[in-house]
């Protein structure tokens, strides 16, 4: 078993890859036959992948602060392959491998053209997520970081829906022109401080002048990835035009790399920027949580509406972030692993109905409670988890926000929660008019309530989201150590605590 | 310290050996009957520059040698730039067959020109005067000015060659013009004599003027903005193996006296032309991003994207040390294996017996060919300088030692310009991607291309971060060494 665990995090990167190779060799002369084989290869890797995280979690020291699992070669000049997980990582992985194989088994029947391609592409965006979240060489990072942008383009571009290319366009160089911000940072960063280890960097005290134009280049990157109003407009775009599968893995893990780049590089990297500017990004998240949920309340496109409401849940994990204190940043580490799961499972009932209606328009549906009834009560429980009710997984993310931004300035928290309020507005009224209301549309009426297989898919969903809301200790545990050497380390001055009121 | 009759021909093997050898292939040619003219002298060409490029690398390792009463250096970078140039010409010679068969100028002239130019780059490549200098780069130029118009029947090759010869003939005036004054100024041609010449104290005007008249001819030799003018029209217009060779070998042999002018002989007055490196770098970057946007035609397509690599590898001259030296080395290294292999994707773009240069001619190639419209995404994106393909490498170089010298601006321009150029190699991928096919192309005709193709794919893929950037690292930075 030890040479499972010193390699468990190559292991968890090569396995996916293999598996994208594997099924490029798959050849039968039944096209079907193929399709159905390549879908069962992806399946069957990312079930051992996620098995894979599931075991990290297990053996992860909870009361361990440090980095754990390090892998670490020489590589070329100063770079190394460098990886290892911390409280604040471990969780994303876990995320990412339990949600891949729901995105196969989503994609199951909506794929039929080029399937082998789209496992591939999802197999190599596994790889190269989990690779973000384990790299600990800043340049390592930034490879996985972007490279990501690769196939998230291709899936779009492809598989997308009818304005694809304008959105995949847009996703692409909105999120490439944040990050060579962010690479011309991380080029001074490696100069001056001589490492491109993140750990080291970490401890590294760079000037507070050089801080603050670090801070705004990697904040550039991550808010844009995040996504933070007002660069938040290529999200409501992706999610429209991606497939079922793209949207729950863009909603799900690709967001959460912006928070979790804060977490890692802009809070302990730049403590003294990162107190001095937190006011731009409580301004900026409490100008999301706001506006886009009202924007959120005139959409007509399910999956629009959801996307937004995905940047509105965003500006609270922002928050808990920047108020700096441990309740803040615990609350921001589940919502967004809450959201994650949450919103990917939105995204997945959006794509239910839309393999069979071919529509996403609100309008077009109505009183699926009557003929769709294990629909129709997935659907009002996801929508209460995403509104936070106490029990689900939501409710515990933003309640923890909600306390660490109170300590921070109450009429911070007030002002966040009013998002809780208008996020409950608007997911009620979609609920109103799609799972309830009268059953008049005779297209909607034929419609079949959840096959077997999307029962499958969702029963998982339902139970950790149940499980996070009622025993959430078990997600929080393990990050308690990492947050607070994180706070110890950078932010117990008591100045700290003024700065992020913004006196 | 006696002065030999016969100079010190071991460092120069490779040069004698080209020489000689092109000689031979012109008799070969000449007397061969001429239907087999062509493809014997084509092997003869490739048996010569792989000879060639054994020779350069056997005497590699050794330290500084200088012969010829100094006209002629063989160091570090000298072998690394060489291996590149032969990998270049080698490239586009494998391309050159078919394409040149079926447009009825597969003459034996070709191969040997190539040979001669390439013989013309190796001095240039070596030169450590500023006459050596000229002789070796009017020998690539002429050879390089009658492979354009080779395809002398018709009208966009042969306006091709006159543009690139008349533009050419200019450059080389006005470099001309700039020796003068340098040897005005200074009494010397010799690079050792003119480093020790400017170091320590500002030069004198005359001598900066002079200097900047040979930026100028250097500038047009590499395609950098505003000497670029003549790319595109000779790109479109030469025949695209051609122009794959204008592409690959010229450019690295003349980014290679690029820096060895500057880093050699003005490497101790580095403020003095630093500001024009940074320009000139700045405004390729800007051309090469924006006006590649509205091309329609993938052969101007690529002569934007050129002028674009020009500007970034320049950015690694600008910084003026060691580290950008490696980071230039590296780039044209990477750089030539995207370009060959691009070209190569242009040869393959064909439809009903025809060659097809128009970007809209890819539409729906992941359709009809999913191995070619892969190769192709890859060489794109690694263009793009996409982290995860080897182009990135090449860009991450380039930066880190520009920043390194502080140059921030020119940092955060290129970078953000190389944003804008994403967009038009996305442009190809999406077409070939996301449109609907119109029909399919034929087949990939000759091995040769087959072989460019993957070749380059494959260096250009992840894998090569595993494979091969450490060993070229190694010898970029070995390369670097020279102007320690």
């Amino acid at each position: 078993m030890t040479f499972l665990e010193e390699h468990l995090l190559s292991l968890m990167l090569s396995v996916p890859v293999i598996g994208a190779l594997i099924i490029l060799m798959v050849r039968h002369k039944d096209q079907a036959q193929a399709n159905s084989n390549v879908r069962w290869v992806a399946l069957l890797t990312t079930i051992l992948t996620f098995f894979l995280t599931l075991y990290m979690w297990m053996h992860f020291d909870a009361s361990n602060a440090d980095f754990q699992f390090v892998e670490k070669a020489k590589w070329v000049g100063d770079i190394q392959y460098y990886l290892g997980v911390d409280g604040i990582s471990v969780l994303l992985i876990v995320l990412t491998g339990f949600l891949m194989p729901i995105v196969v088994l989503a994609s199951w029947d909506a794929i039929t053209v080029r399937v082998k391609e789209y496992m591939i592409a999802f197999l190599v965006l596994e790889m190269l997520m989990i690779g973000v979240f384990s790299a600990l060489d800043i340049f390592l990072f930034y490879v996985f970081f972007e490279g990501g942008l690769i196939p998230m383009y291709l899936i779009i571009g492809v598989w997308g829906g009818a304005n694809r290319i304008y959105a995949s366009y847009k996703f692409f160089l909105y999120t490439l022109l944040g990050s060579v911000l962010m690479l011309v940072a991380v080029l001074y960063m490696i100069m001056t401080a001589g490492t491109l280890e993140i750990p080291a960097l970490m401890d590294f005290p760079f000037s507070p002048e050089a801080q603050y134009w670090l801070w705004l280049a990697f904040f550039a990157s991550f808010a844009v990835k995040m996504p933070m109003w007002p660069v938040h407009t290529w999200l409501p775009d992706a999610h429209v035009q991606a497939p079922t599968g793209g949207s729950v893995i863009l909603a799900g893990v690709l967001l959460k790399m912006g928070g979790y780049g804060f977490l890692r590089f802009s809070l302990p990297m730049f403590p003294d920027a990162t107190q001095e500017l937190a006011w731009l990004v409580f301004g900026l998240s409490i100008v999301a949580i706001i506006y886009t949920s009202l924007v959120a309340l005139v959409q007509n496109d399910m999956k629009k509406l959801i996307a937004y409401s995905s940047v509105a849940h965003m500006g609270f994990v922002t928050i808990g972030i920047f108020v700096l204190n441990v309740n803040g940043i615990e609350g921001a580490i589940f919502t967004m692993l809450s959201h994650g799961i949450v919103s990917g499972a939105l995204f997945l009932l959006v794509g239910v109905v839309y393999d069979r209606l071919h529509t996403k328009e609100i309008s077009r549906y109505g009183g699926l409670a009557t003929n769709m009834k294990v629909y129709a009560v997935s659907f009002v429980f996801f929508s209460m988890a995403s509104i936070g009710l106490p029990g689900t997984s939501g409710f515990v993310g933003e309640f923890l926000v909600l306390i660490g931004a109170y300590k921070a300035d109450s009429w911070l928290a007030f002002l966040a929660a009013t998002g809780v309020v208008l996020g409950a507005a608007y997911m009620l009224y979609l609920v109103w008019r799609v799972i309830f209301g009268v059953l008049d549309k005779e297209d909607v009426k034929t419609m079949k309530d959840l096959s077997a297989r999307e029962k499958l898919i969702f029963a998982p969903l339902i139970a950790v989201v149940l499980w996070m809301g009622i025993y959430p200790n078990s997600f929080l545990e393990p990050i308690h150590a990492s947050v607070a050497k994180l706070i110890a380390d950078d932010f117990s001055a008591p100045a700290a605590q003024d700065a992020a009121h913004g006196r | 310290m006696t002065q030999a009759a016969i100079p010190n021909l071991a460092p120069a093997l490779a040069e004698v050996f080209l020489a000689v050898a092109a000689m031979a292939l012109l008799m070969i040619g000449v007397f061969a009957n001429a239907q087999k003219a062509f493809g014997r002298t084509q092997v003869f060409a490739a048996l010569t520059l792989v000879i060639a490029a054994v020779l350069v690398i056997s005497g590699a390792g050794g330290a500084r040698v200088e012969t010829f009463g100094g006209l002629f250096v063989s160091d570090n970078f000298s072998v690394f730039m060489k291996v590149l140039v032969v990998l270049g010409a080698l490239g586009s010679l494998a391309l050159a067959g078919p394409y040149l068969r079926e447009h009825k100028i597969a003459r034996f002239e070709f191969p040997v020109l190539m040979v001669l130019s390439v013989l013309g780059m190796f001095i240039m490549i070596s030169s450590n005067n500023l006459m050596s200098l000229y002789v070796g780069l009017e020998l690539q130029s002429l050879a390089l000015y009658v492979l354009a118009a080779i395809n002398r029947d018709r009208n966009r090759s042969t306006e091709a060659g006159l543009k690139y010869f008349v533009l050419g003939a200019l450059s080389s005036g006005m470099m001309l013009y700039g020796i003068s004054l340098i040897y005005g100024f200074s009494g010397t041609m010799d690079f050792d004599i003119l480093a020790g010449f400017v170091a320590g104290h500002a030069p004198a005007l005359g001598l900066v003027v002079g200097m900047v008249f040979v930026i100028t001819g250097l500038a047009f030799k590499v395609s950098a903005v505003p000497f670029h003018m003549w790319t595109p029209d000779v790109y479109e217009g030469a025949p695209t193996p051609v122009t794959a060779f204008f592409a690959a070998a010229p450019k690295a042999a003349a980014m290679a006296l690029f820096v060895r002018v500057m880093m050699g002989a003005f490497g101790d007055t580095v403020d003095s032309w630093q500001q024009i490196i940074i320009f000139i770098s700045i405004a390729s970057m800007l051309v090469g991003a924006f006006i590649a946007l509205v091309q329609t035609n993938i052969k101007r397509l690529m002569a934007y994207s050129s002028i674009g690599h020009i500007g970034y590898a320049l950015v690694g001259l600008a910084a003026g040390t060691t580290a950008g030296v490696e980071a230039v080395a590296l780039y044209i290294a990477i750089y030539v294996t995207m370009t060959l292999g691009t070209f190569a994707a242009i040869l393959a773009m064909r439809r009903d017996g025809g060659q097809l240069e128009e970007i809209g001619d890819l539409a729906g190639l992941s359709k009809t060919n999913l191995p070619l419209a892969v190769a192709i995404a890859t060489l794109m994106f690694s263009l793009a300088g996409i982290p995860l393909l080897f182009g990135f490498l090449g860009k991450y170089y380039v930066f880190l030692a520009a920043w390194q010298s502080g140059l921030v601006e020119l940092v955060v321009i290129g970078l953000v310009t190389s944003v804008v150029s994403c967009y038009y190699y996305l442009r190809i991928v999406k077409v070939m991607f996301f449109d609907e096919p119109d029909g399919a192309l034929e087949p990939i005709q000759g091995a040769g291309v087959r072989a460019v193709l993957s070749i380059s794919a494959l260096v250009n893929s992840p894998l090569s971060y595993f494979l091969l950037l450490a060993p070229l690292a190694g010898a970029s930075a070995w390369a670097a060494q020279s102007f320690l």
